[in-house]
């Protein structure tokens, strides 16, 4: 009979040995595509834009027309779809696995959000068009004040900073501005937690303050005494986190803002942990005056990649009138925007920033905040409070909690458990890596040695918990084996092995620059 | 609740784990009189299709760009991007990606932030950039506080006619530190009072080409000036495009450049997120001073190439109170739709994108200076220029809305009380014939 | 020539009224690979204590302390291109500045190696 007798076998033979990590010649590995910088793959000459021939009429530049060379490379649409996905592959992203992350709240980006942003009301709006022509962008911008406002128990909010540490100084120049409207000018230590992250000093010494360190006792919290032997009236303020970055909610909160108060101070609260009381506390309630929010952690917003963020700042009576232009009010059920000092009903500090805020981050968490409800947000707190202590619990047996007790949104380990094992917290974080997890916040807060800070977020499941966990056990175990050189080479599954971190700061490149043309060889 | 996985049987079986009765259990530590008695007082959770009609009637109330004659600068420009771009970011795995402070999986996003730094370099004209600031009026204020590190000098001088939101963005950043900010005052037509005010205690000279009212300058004259007395030169822009037809600051003389990037790949996003752009020569007082990320070239353990963010020490989250900056974020995902952008045009497509930007413009100056009444005040300019009209624009600005076209911006809206006759308009390559016709013919129409 | 170390993890070597000043192999090795040295500009004077350099690693920044009052007459330039000396030869190659002494008897307070070793051990 005829037969077709191509050999074209269906399974790999038995005698093929499969193992091995062999290199290519391409660079690339199967799906993971190497990619070289745009100034390697494309050219001066090529452009994936067709734009219109310009008519070349007369130009009005005043003799200024560029002489500098520009150098940079264009590539035509398909080459440039290829090489942001192919760099896109070697990017872990939320989408993908869990970011564990402490303190950065690395929840799921809702889509309908970006739907929203994109909406042409919204994106394609110049923040200078007349006020009748932007009335609903107004609207956003005063209903998600409303929503900040409400959630915190507090009177004024400061909508224009553009990211978490913008709003911190927001803050402190509203308790600067204020202190000085009273002629209290002598007033100029602020009072900051040892386990504060750098932005709280960094943004105190902005804003013309000095800082005074508070140690923390031994659960993890202010110390009171010394807390209280640090109040004087040349005291400013105290900037506190809470729940703190130990991930500990501050027993002592009321007690510190009237202390804080009685001595003629100002509480400002550094809000990036806020997903863990968001809907069940205000903390208005606690005695703030003051506290940035991170749009980008509690309420979704996207990482981006690092940016961009929004830090709205909630203002308590006495600090709102200090409140930053620019800012909107609802006038006869007409918005206004009040842009300039002298307009102003109170005494603002200043102006931020260009424009109004970061609209495209205020409908994106407006949207969030809709879709969650003051239901739905008080669930987010009590879940991730609730992940954060199943994974303690059930770690802290091969793991070492820093402190005893519950934690809150956040679980805070030492590097104890790996004590004498070789491995260090560095090591343990490429191990992860390697298991397809994203590190924990990893020596930080700098009050407790080798800090792993754990914060799952409340869009964790239990099945995606328990794997988790499962991994990080089996790690910690494989360390107290004796397992050094698995650490130490970690990461070997990523994209690149461990980089050169101490070469980038010696000799820094921090562009691509075109090769020397070579030279001639002279002839002998 | 769609965004949250558990079920009340995960949660049971969690709290058992945990070894606590109820969710009550964890909250011991908050103080009772802050305790809530139920719900705060908002709407409860909605599903999407609620959702998106309230968004929906808000945004409904806007008039788009897109959507009229549409001639509004002033700091923030609309340019025509390729679907491309916005495609692009909405990948999960840049959109949804952390800071990337784990290389090894990170190399997306570090590489497409070298490939950005290097691109701004050569934009401004500058050996070094950094990885985006939050927009181009902080990027001006923090310029200012590092000239004042470099020079260990506190004085520093802004243009009158440097937009008055860099300058007070300036201000405030500025506000309780030893740096004292004088702005002499705008002239439409030379930097003169801006060149008279340097002297041995400048820390740095601040000037904006095109300026806000669109005119170009040459620097060369006041970076010969500052150079002599010791001072830096920070050159600002606010709408990039113009370096694809005009002298970029690096070859004026300037020190260090700063301005806004959002005409590329951004979008009009009423005001934000914008990218701040951030770069300065390869002097070595300055890359240390730097504020802001900053991604470089390295190898890893098998020699192969990857970058890190590198330089770190200056930032925050190690100086603390001796930080360059307490900048925390920069504008990434910004950033990425700005190099993207970038990439499709390269320097053939921002040429010709600059170069339609202003032949735009020159149409519509041509049209509007034919309008009885009105006269073009700027000699030079790229895409933006000062109409003086015979009446009060702000009014007159009002009521081409009201026709159904947006005329720019009254400048008085940013100096106030000023210039209460000058009108700003801007035109790119997005502006049709048609446009400008009945921008002309509605503005005759209102005077 | 005497070597004396402050607590603080500084050496000091002195020869007539000038001293030679830098961290120890104990503090480099702490730090981690040593990435730059700022260091004071030449005829600034500090007493005891102040801050005169920083050293920076990829992950840190310490501040480094005159042992004594005095005067720089020298900084190592060296450091600029080539940090990795505080690694590699912290008591030798790696120093930091030359002081002109103001008041040698502010070395009696100091350890002698022997005290240093002990400190830190």
């Amino acid at each position: 009979m005829p037969m077709n007798t191509q050999g074209r076998p269906t399974r790999i033979a038995d005698n093929i040995a499969t193992g091995g990590y062999a290199e290519t010649t391409s660079g690339s590995k199967g799906l993971e595509q190497s990619e070289a910088l745009i100034y390697e793959r494309g050219s001066v000459e090529q452009c994936g834009v067709d734009l219109p021939e310009p008519k070349g009429t007369a130009t009005r530049l005043g003799g200024l027309e560029r002489k500098t060379e520009l150098g940079m490379p264009g590539l035509s649409e398909p080459e440039t779809m290829r090489h942001y996905v192919r760099l896109s592959r070697k990017n872990y992203a939320i989408d993908l696995g869990l970011y564990p992350l402490g303190s950065c709240t690395m929840k799921h980006n809702p889509r309908l959000n970006e739907k929203m942003a994109r909406l042409p009301g919204f994106a394609d709006v110049h923040p200078m068009q007349p006020a009748s022509t932007v009335q609903g962008a107004y609207a956003v911008i005063g209903e998600l004040a409303h929503w900040l406002m409400t959630l915190c128990g507090m009177s004024g909010v400061a909508m224009s900073p553009k990211a978490g540490a913008h709003g911190e100084f927001c803050g402190m120049m509203a308790i600067r501005a204020k202190l000085d409207a009273d002629g209290q000018t002598h007033r100029r230590r602020v009072l900051v937690p040892e386990s504060a992250h750098g932005t709280n000093p960094a943004t105190a010494v902005q804003c013309g303050f000095t800082v005074d360190e508070i140690p923390a006792d031994e659960t993890g919290r202010v110390d009171m005494e010394a807390f209280k032997a640090k109040l004087g009236d040349d005291v400013a303020g105290i900037m506190l986190t809470n729940p703190n970055t130990c991930g500990l909610f501050e027993r002592d909160i009321r007690e510190i803002a009237d202390l804080i108060h009685e001595a003629g101070g100002y509480f400002y609260c550094d809000g990036a942990n806020f997903n863990a009381i968001v809907g069940r506390v205000r903390p208005g309630d606690l005695g703030v005056d003051a506290m940035h929010i991170n749009l980008h952690k509690t309420f979704s917003t996207p990482h981006g990649g690092g940016g961009p963020g929004s830090g709205p700042t909630v203002l308590s009576d006495a600090l709102a009138p200090f409140a930053p232009v620019p800012y909107v009010v609802l006038k006869d059920k007409h918005w206004e925007l009040v842009e300039h000092e002298a307009d102003a009903e109170g005494q603002p500090f200043g102006r931020m920033a260009a424009f109004h805020g970061q609209m495209g981050m205020f409908t994106r968490a407006l949207t969030y905040m809709m879709s969650h409800g003051s239901d739905g947000l008080k669930q987010v707190a009590e879940d991730a409070v609730l992940n954060a202590n199943y994974i303690q619990a059930r770690l802290k047996h091969v793991m070492t909690p820093a402190f005893d007790g519950i934690c809150m949104h956040e679980a805070l380990f030492d590097d104890r458990f790996l004590k004498d094992t070789g491995v260090t917290t560095l090591d343990f974080a490429k191990a992860m890596i390697d298991e397809g997890y994203h590190p924990m916040t990893m020596y930080f807060p700098l009050v407790v040695h080798g800090a792993m800070l754990i914060e799952p977020t409340e869009t964790e499941s239990k099945s995606g918990l328990d794997r988790f966990i499962d991994t990080l056990e089996a790690l910690s175990l494989a360390a107290k084996a004796g397992e050094v050189e698995r650490f130490q080479a970690a990461p070997v599954h990523a994209p690149t092995k461990r980089l050169d971190e101490t070469k980038a700061a010696r000799q820094p490149v921090l562009r691509w620059t075109a090769p020397a043309a070579e030279e001639p060889i002279a002839a002998e | 609740m769609r965004y949250l996985p558990h079920t009340d049987t995960d949660r049971k079986a969690m709290l058992e784990a945990i070894g606590v009765a109820s969710i009550d259990d964890l909250f011991t530590d908050v103080p009772e009189a802050a305790r809530l008695d139920g719900l705060i007082d908002l709407p409860t959770k909605q599903g999407e299709l609620q959702v998106e009609r309230a968004m929906a009637a808000m945004s409904n109330q806007n008039v788009s760009a897109s959507s009229v004659p549409f001639f509004v600068g002033a700091g923030a420009y609309k340019h025509h991007i390729p679907a491309t771009v916005d495609h692009l970011i909405q990948r999960s795995e840049f959109l949804t990606a952390y800071t990337p402070y784990q290389p090894e999986i990170s190399q997306g996003t570090l590489q497409t932030l070298f490939e950005f730094q290097t691109q701004v370099a050569q934009l401004t004209g500058m050996d070094v950039a950094n990885a985006s600031m939050y927009d181009g009026s902080t990027a001006c204020a923090e310029a200012v506080m590092m000239a004042a590190r470099v020079t260990k000098r506190d004085k520093a001088v802004m243009a009158g006619t440097v937009h008055p939101h860099y300058v007070e963005a300036s201000k405030t950043l500025a506000k309780y530190s030893s740096v004292s900010i004088e702005v002499t005052e705008p002239e439409l037509d030379s930097l003169d009072k801006v060149i008279a005010a340097i002297d041995e205690n400048t820390a740095c000279v601040v000037v904006q080409t095109p300026d806000v009212f669109g005119q170009l300058h040459d620097l060369r004259e006041i970076s010969r000036v500052a150079h002599e007395k010791g001072a830096l030169v920070i050159a600002a822009f606010t709408e990039v495009v113009a370096l694809g037809l005009t002298e970029a600051p690096g070859a004026m003389g300037a020190d260090i450049a700063v301005g806004e990037g959002q005409s590329i790949g951004v979008g009009l996003n009423f005001g934000g997120p914008y990218v701040g752009l951030f770069a300065c020569k390869d002097d070595r007082r300055f890359i240390r001073q730097m504020p802001g990320r900053l991604a470089g070239e390295t190898v890893d353990a098998d020699g192969r190439r990857g970058f890190v963010l590198t330089l770190s020490t200056r930032e925050q989250h190690i100086r603390r109170d001796k930080a360059t900056s307490n900048i925390c974020t920069n504008s990434g995902l910004c950033a990425l739709a700005f190099t993207i952008h970038m990439t499709l045009l390269g320097e053939k497509g921002f040429r010709q994108m600059a170069q339609l930007s202003h032949e735009n413009a020159c149409a519509l100056a041509d049209a509007l200076d034919a309008v009885e009444g009105v006269d073009v005040v700027n000699d030079a300019f790229f895409n933006e220029f000062a109409v003086r009209l015979p009446g009060n624009a702000a009014e007159i600005v009002e009521k081409l809305a009201k026709v159904g076209v947006l005329g720019g911006v009254p400048a008085s809206r940013l100096y106030p009380g000023q210039f209460e006759d000058i009108l700003l308009v801007a035109a790119t390559e997005v502006n049709t014939e048609a446009d400008i016709e009945i921008f002309a013919k509605a503005l005759g129409g209102v005077l | 020539m005497t070597t004396r170390y402050t607590e603080d993890h500084e050496w000091i070597t002195v020869d007539g009224d000038v001293a030679t000043v830098g961290i120890t192999a104990y503090a480099a090795e702490q730090l981690g690979d040593v990435v730059f040295v700022e260091l004071p500009e030449v005829g600034k004077t500090f007493k005891k204590g102040d801050e005169f350099a920083v050293v920076e690693s990829v992950k840190a920044a310490s501040e480094v302390y005159a042992p004594v009052d005095g005067e720089i007459v020298g900084v190592n330039d060296d450091l600029d291109g080539e940090p990795a000396k505080v690694n590699e030869d912290a008591t030798g190659g790696g120093w930091f500045a030359k002081f002109k002494l103001a008041d040698a008897s502010q070395l009696e307070g100091l350890m002698d190696e022997d005290a240093y070793k002990a400190h830190i051990a």
